[in-house]
């Protein structure tokens, strides 16, 4: 099995999706987290800045939304509008069909 | 005549490389293999050359496979992708297939699973060769079924057109039966033929399925051809005007019938306009349309969270369906309180009924 070991690489890691909730101000600081310490700041700071621009978008287009939820292919960003500010939850979604479909 | 495909392997370690190149050459098809240490190196080879398969690991620096992935499926949405990964997480398993990839393989650790492997990759190999092509959907399902009747099938297809779905049976090349939503037989053919884009896919021959239809498959293709030459013909004959004024009732009766409020369809690239129905507020709704659209896009590469399925807001007095569709997208409101699923598979049947 040696060769076999070849196998393993033992590469760069690849980013996790965010997985937790987060409570951010009006000006987008982050209040508190549970997301993982090491998910890069910058990519959750960018989810925070477009999360209360849709909010604050929605508001000019008089769509006060008190709650966005986006679904991506592998992610659900769900926000609830907090006093100019959000809770955001981030949740990574596990299909449990292993089959592509063509 | 015997094609040599080519497979691109993409590995961030050179000795591995080096090994699975040696083991692919060796496959029946003889495929060339040629190699990338680098997502930037194997997006650029991919670019200047023709490939019919990547092989890509996803721990990588700098570029990692699933950001990869998100390119090529974008770039090259004709090249088959497999992922080649000593990481058993179903987080990335499933990410991976949210990127459209043919196929999710752990690295083989026994002499059983490497040749598995290598069988799949034979099969992926040679799938487009041997059973029809990607891309069939650019021919008519007349074609189709013309073409499952003549070689004389046994099938079962099954075609998607939006939220609807119908069933068409074939025993031994004859067309014996067909079913959408409440209709079956030759009614319900004539309608799923009425379709003029969507998906199929082929099931297993049904059999003992009983006949409904009788008639030869030739006529029923005829009929619906003539029907649909009918309608095209009326279409051409009216004015612009009128044409525009039958469109804009269609789209205020599907609006009613799924129970919604209002719709903005907001084509992709600003050549052509904003359509509205049921909201004097078309423009502004289309402002934020814009935003979101953006934002989701760069959310979905930046984090790799795959394409935008929908996105849903809530406020005190309703409830809006942003939901990408084709080459357009489609803002749709409707009152507080609605059921999401139900409001999902209206604004559905609305988006795929706007332009018919």
């Amino acid at each position: 099995m040696g060769l076999l070991n070849l196998f393993y690489s033992a590469g760069s890691k690849v980013q996790r999706l965010p997985s937790g909730s987060l409570t951010v101000d009006r000006e987008g600081g982050i209040v508190s987290s549970t997301i993982a310490s090491d998910y890069p700041p910058v990519l959750l700071q960018k989810i925070v800045q477009d999360v209360l621009r849709l909010f604050r978008e929605a508001r000019l287009a008089q769509l006060p939304f008190s709650e966005i939820s986006l679904t991506f292919a592998s992610l659900q960003i769900t926000a609830r509008e907090l006093r100019g500010g959000a809770i955001i939850f981030l949740s990574p979604k596990i299909q449990t069909s292993s089959t592509p479909t063509n | 005549m015997e094609s040599n495909h080519k497979i691109l392997l993409l590995d961030d370690e050179s000795d591995l490389l080096e090994l699975y190149q040696d083991i692919l050459s060796r496959l029946s098809s003889r495929p060339q293999v040629q190699t990338a240490t680098t997502g930037a190196r194997a997006l650029a080879m991919l670019a200047s050359q023709p490939f019919r398969l990547l092989i890509c690991d996803l721990k990588m620096p700098a570029m990692d496979g699933l950001q990869v992935l998100a390119i090529v499926r974008r770039r090259h949405p004709e090249l088959r992708t497999v992922v080649m990964t000593g990481t058993e997480d179903e987080e990335f398993r499933s990410r991976a297939y949210a990127l459209g990839v043919d196929l999710f393989w752990l690295k083989p650790e026994t002499q059983q699973n490497m040749q598995m492997f290598l069988e799949c990759i034979e099969s992926l190999l040679s799938r487009e060769v041997d059973h029809g092509f990607r891309g069939i959907q650019s021919k008519s399902l007349i074609d189709l079924v013309q073409m499952e009747c003549l070689s004389q099938s046994s099938i079962v297809l099954r075609v998607t057109n939006g939220s609807s779905m119908g069933r068409i049976w074939i025993h031994c090349g004859e067309l014996t039966d067909a079913a959408v939503d409440d209709l079956v037989g030759e009614e319900a053919f004539l309608n799923i033929l009425s379709w003029k884009s969507g998906t199929f896919e082929t099931l297993p021959a049904e059999p003992d399925r009983s006949r409904t239809i009788f008639k030869p498959v030739n006529g029923l293709l005829l009929e619906s051809a003539q029907a649909m030459d009918e309608t095209a013909g009326r279409m051409e004959d009216g004015s612009p005007r009128q044409r525009e004024q039958d469109r804009a009732s269609r789209r205020v009766s599907a609006l009613v019938q799924a129970g919604a409020e209002w719709a903005v369809c907001l084509p992709s690239g600003d050549a052509r306009p904003v359509e509205v129905c049921g909201t004097q507020s078309g423009e502004e709704l289309a402002g934020w349309m814009r935003v979101a659209c953006e934002a989701c896009r760069s959310l979905s590469e930046q984090l790799n969270a795959g394409p935008l399925g929908q996105l849903r807001g809530v406020h005190a007095e309703r409830e809006v369906l942003l939901l990408p569709w084709e080459d357009k997208t489609f803002l749709v409101g409707w009152q507080t309180g609605v059921d999401a699923e139900h409001a999902l598979e209206k604004s559905k049947k609305i988006a795929f009924s706007w332009d018919s």
